[in-house]
């Protein structure tokens, strides 16, 4: 790390902000030097994403202060920041998308020319500065039909075109394939060759170890140190960030195939909306004991044909076949009676009534069964019993125990909730979606164990993921989603991150 | 939550409350106080005590029932706004079995209530049928529901010599058998309009309650009403319960129109509709009662009670030369601030919420 100047352009120091109940960021204390690539480190709920939007000027600290060149500032609102030269890209993009990404640069320090916005002043400013800083983009589309990677170089050169030189990235590899991954890796370094510091928020270690000079580990709240990239390893990181060893290879025992359990033949969904082929001719089965993997891109026709399987879309061609029974016209109902649990993608929106108490949500799929009613009268103490069952079978943790709202859950439980009951159902078809998105080490680890313990009871696990390491480590056999098509199927065994990030992308191996 | 539930309603009253203090003050400052001691019990203090308390007591059942009507709608995520045409058609099927009904004796008054409920039900069943198959805010139609109701009703009495008094633009009395029996109920409380309308609706409550928290029926439309795509998720058929939901709420606020114009009311010629091209005030009133209540049917039951009671406080306010609208105005801060405690209550929750990340 060489730094310009002595007096680091960013000290956080004794930070703390705390939440109802929670302490957030616990006096933490964070440098950043002029031109480096500073890390940030830690699980999910670590208080990483808390840190960033303090600096950002989302959320004032109970205590502590921030100082730029020595100098203490204080920073109110997000306008502070960028007066700063702070400039933040968040997970989920802030980008208008009907807006033309010229139009998504300029918005709020529009150039005018009189009463008019003068576009070929910044057209000429923004092609200059993505040619400065090689940001492939095109300043005429809109932002709805341009790539992700590129939404997220629009986001860069939003702060660029704001004079930012301190920029926050918070957790920007989410949404990429790994050779978008790549590139953004080869513009980060690039722009800090450009001079610009950035703070870079993962909990990857890889990219971590690709991309940073120093890296500060938060673990619950708390800084728990901070280290030369160089210095260390990824082991090393990830048992600061977990507090405990872990182990990454879980065991995987040798498969063993029952018959057909979905069947799924030429299913077509068209989008109403766009009227395009949004699930295009899809056809696959998946075996007992098998876990067919579904990689792809976020919005390549997975959520829909999640959303087609379980009943809550009608395919407009094709079939879908539950143990055999043609149950393509069947309500989402019968097909859960029949033998299908479904851990959803959106888990709040789909998979729990967050203003109900748990003991609700974990009977949603029995509740109309017997004994948990009776001539349509619910039979609380059943529902009781059976709350209490899955919360201590799958270590649901919550602060009154069924009774919780389930507002109140850590995501990570919330989520255990939702597994625990899809897997008490007893389905012979899990179709899981998602399942591990925005959970931690822990969590994630147990949830990958239960997915192999069903597969070794002999249940059929479809299991679509943005995951591809989930993906990889999971699945007995993968195939790949790109564009509503399936245009790969794979064997884990025989195939690399890189060749299913390929297809991914929509490319073929040359 | 039931205690947090109960304090910002009592939150809610007090800053209605000194909202109303004040506009009196601004008004008039000499008969302020002397109008809030009145309007909170003082004109409940007098000799005619029992009579007044039981035309209190009368009020308070329709004023049940159209916040039972509300509060059901909004447990399964709908904004009944309806309820006041509602009630006009409930009000026109009970009048109209009550004159037409003779033949039926004794029971009369017993099919004009049933009668009531139907037509209520059908009026909400359209607004949820819209909703359901054709993605129409219920708020929408139901609005455009009441003042088709209120003309068609309108229209059907003028037309007819034998419900209309045109002398008077009233609606004609009723039969004898087509009234509520008061029982003893009446003499107990010195010749008021009390009768066994006040039953039939905590009666109705009990039911409602039952509905709600004690069958698989009443989950699935709180499953509906609080996240429906997760009801859908699970099976549930979202588009049933919409229209269920709006059919009983309907059915509520028709029972509601029967329950006040079945009454014999304070003078024994009964409760009379007043033609008029002006909406009956009484659903909105149950949209009052249904919030300061927190659509809970017990909440409701104290909040109807509640409000019934400053509204009467604000008609005997008028002696004092205090207008009856200051009523309405205080009624109308109680609705805003229980608006608002609610805001207050989902603003803690989504903290709770952030603090986990």
């Amino acid at each position: 790390m060489e730094a310009k100047t002595n007096l680091p352009i960013i000290s956080m120091e004794g930070i703390t902000k705390s939440f109802p109940g929670v302490i957030a960021n616990d006096n933490i204390s964070l440098n950043l030097m002029e031109g480096e690539i500073h890390a940030l480190l830690g699980e999910n709920g670590a208080g990483k994403s808390t840190l960033m939007s303090v600096l950002f000027g989302l959320y004032t600290p109970e205590s502590g202060q921030i100082k730029k060149h020595g100098e203490i500032i204080k920073i109110k609102n997000p306008n502070d920041a960028n007066r700063f030269g702070i400039g933040m890209v968040h997970q989920h993009f802030k980008l208008v998308d009907v807006f033309t990404v010229l139009d998504n640069i300029l918005l709020g320090v529009e150039p005018t020319k009189g009463p008019f916005i003068d576009r070929q002043l910044a057209k000429k400013e923004i092609i200059a500065l993505s040619k400065q800083y090689k940001l492939a983009i095109d300043v005429d589309a809109k932002i709805e039909d341009i790539s992700v990677g590129m939404q997220q170089r629009v986001e860069i050169l939003k702060m660029l075109y704001r004079k930012n030189n301190i920029l926050i990235f918070d957790e920007p590899t989410a949404v990429l394939t790994p050779q978008e991954i790549e590139e953004l890796i080869k513009i980060l370094k690039n722009l800090k060759k450009e001079g610009k510091s950035i703070l870079f928020i993962s909990h990857k270690l890889n990219e971590i170890m690709a991309v940073s000079d120093r890296v500060t580990v938060l673990r619950k709240g708390k800084s728990v140190g901070t280290l030369f990239t160089k210095d260390t390893t990824p082991q090393a990181l990830s048992n600061l960030m977990v507090g405990r060893d872990i182990t990454f290879e879980i065991e995987k025992l040798q498969a063993n195939f029952g018959g057909i359990a979905l069947e799924v033949a030429n299913l077509t969904f068209i989008s109403t909306r766009t009227k395009k082929k949004v699930v295009n001719d899809i056809s696959f089965q998946v075996k007992k004991g098998e876990i067919l993997g579904v990689a792809g891109i976020e919005g390549n026709g997975q959520s829909e044909l999640a959303y087609l399987i379980a009943g809550l879309l009608k395919p407009d061609s094709g079939t879908i076949r539950l143990l055999g029974e043609n149950v393509t016209n069947h309500s989402v109902r019968y097909r859960n009676d029949l033998g299908l649990a479904h851990i959803p993608e959106d888990r709040h929106k789909f998979g729990l009534i967050l203003d109900h108490p748990l003991y609700s949500n974990l009977s949603l799929k029995k509740y109309h069964k017997q004994p948990f009613q009776k001539h349509g009268i619910i039979q609380k103490k059943k529902i009781f019993q059976l709350a209490e069952t899955i919360l201590e079978r799958f270590d649901v943790r919550s602060g009154k125990g069924i009774q919780s709202l389930t507002r109140s859950l850590s995501g990570g439980n919330q989520q255990k909730a939702i597994i625990g009951r899809e897997i008490d159902s007893n389905a012979d078809v899990l179709l899981a979606v998602q399942m591990t998105r925005g959970l931690d080490v822990g969590a994630i680890e147990y949830i990958h164990s239960q997915m192999l313990k069903q597969r070794e009871e002999g249940k059929a696990v479809l299991m679509i993921s943005l995951e591809l390491e989930e993906i990889l480590k999971l699945s007995d056999r993968i195939i790949v989603m790109y564009e509503g098509r399936i245009v790969a199927e794979l064997n884990p065994k025989e195939t690399t991150k890189e060749l299913i990030g390929l297809y991914m992308a929509g490319g073929k191996p040359s | 939550m039931k205690n947090q539930a109960f304090i910002s309603s009592v939150v809610a009253i007090l800053l209605g409350l000194i909202f109303g203090l004040i506009i009196m003050i601004i008004a008039n400052p000499f008969t302020a106080f002397p109008g809030l001691l009145t309007m909170m019990g003082g004109w409940l203090a007098h000799q005619d005590f029992l009579r007044r308390l039981g035309d209190l007591i009368f009020l308070t059942g329709p004023m049940i029932l159209t916040g039972l009507s509300v509060g059901f709608a909004f447990k399964t995520g709908l904004f009944n706004i309806g309820a006041t045409g509602q009630y006009t058609l409930g009000m026109f099927a009970a009048i109209f079995v009550g004159i037409y009904g003779t033949f039926l004796g004794p029971t009369q008054w017993i099919f004009a209530f049933l009668a009531a409920i139907i037509f209520g039900a059908l009026w909400g069943l359209l607004p949820g049928l819209l909703k359901a198959y054709f993605n129409v805010h219920e708020v929408i139609s139901s609005i455009m529901l009441n003042y088709i109701g209120m003309y068609t009703v309108n229209n059907l009495i003028q037309g007819d010599a034998n419900l209309f008094n045109v002398a008077f633009s009233k609606t004609k009395a009723i039969n004898l058998n087509a009234y509520i029996p008061t029982t003893i109920l009446r003499d107990v409380f010195d010749r008021s309009a009390i009768d066994l309308g006040i039953l039939i609706a905590i009666g109705i409550t009990l039911i409602i309650y039952f509905v709600l928290y004690k069958t698989t029926f009443g989950f699935e439309l709180q499953a509906v009403g609080s996240n429906r795509f997760a009801a859908k998720y699970s099976g549930i058929k979202e588009n049933r319960s919409l229209i269920l939901s709006m059919v009983i709420s309907g059915a509520l606020a028709g029972a509601a129109g029967a329950l006040y114009f079945l009454a014999k009311g304070s003078v024994n010629s009964g409760n009379q509709y007043s033609v008029g091209n002006e909406l009956l005030t009484a659903g909105f009133d149950g949209i009052a009662v249904a919030l300061l209540g927190q659509s809970h049917p017990f909440g409701i039951v104290l909040s109807a009670f509640f409000i019934s009671f400053i509204q009467r406080g604000g008609y005997f306010m008028q002696t004092l030369g205090i207008k009856v609208e200051i009523i309405d105005v205080i009624i109308a801060a109680i609705i805003y601030t229980s608006a608002m405690a609610m805001l207050v209550k989902d603003k803690l929750i989504k903290i709770l919420k952030r603090k986990q990340p």
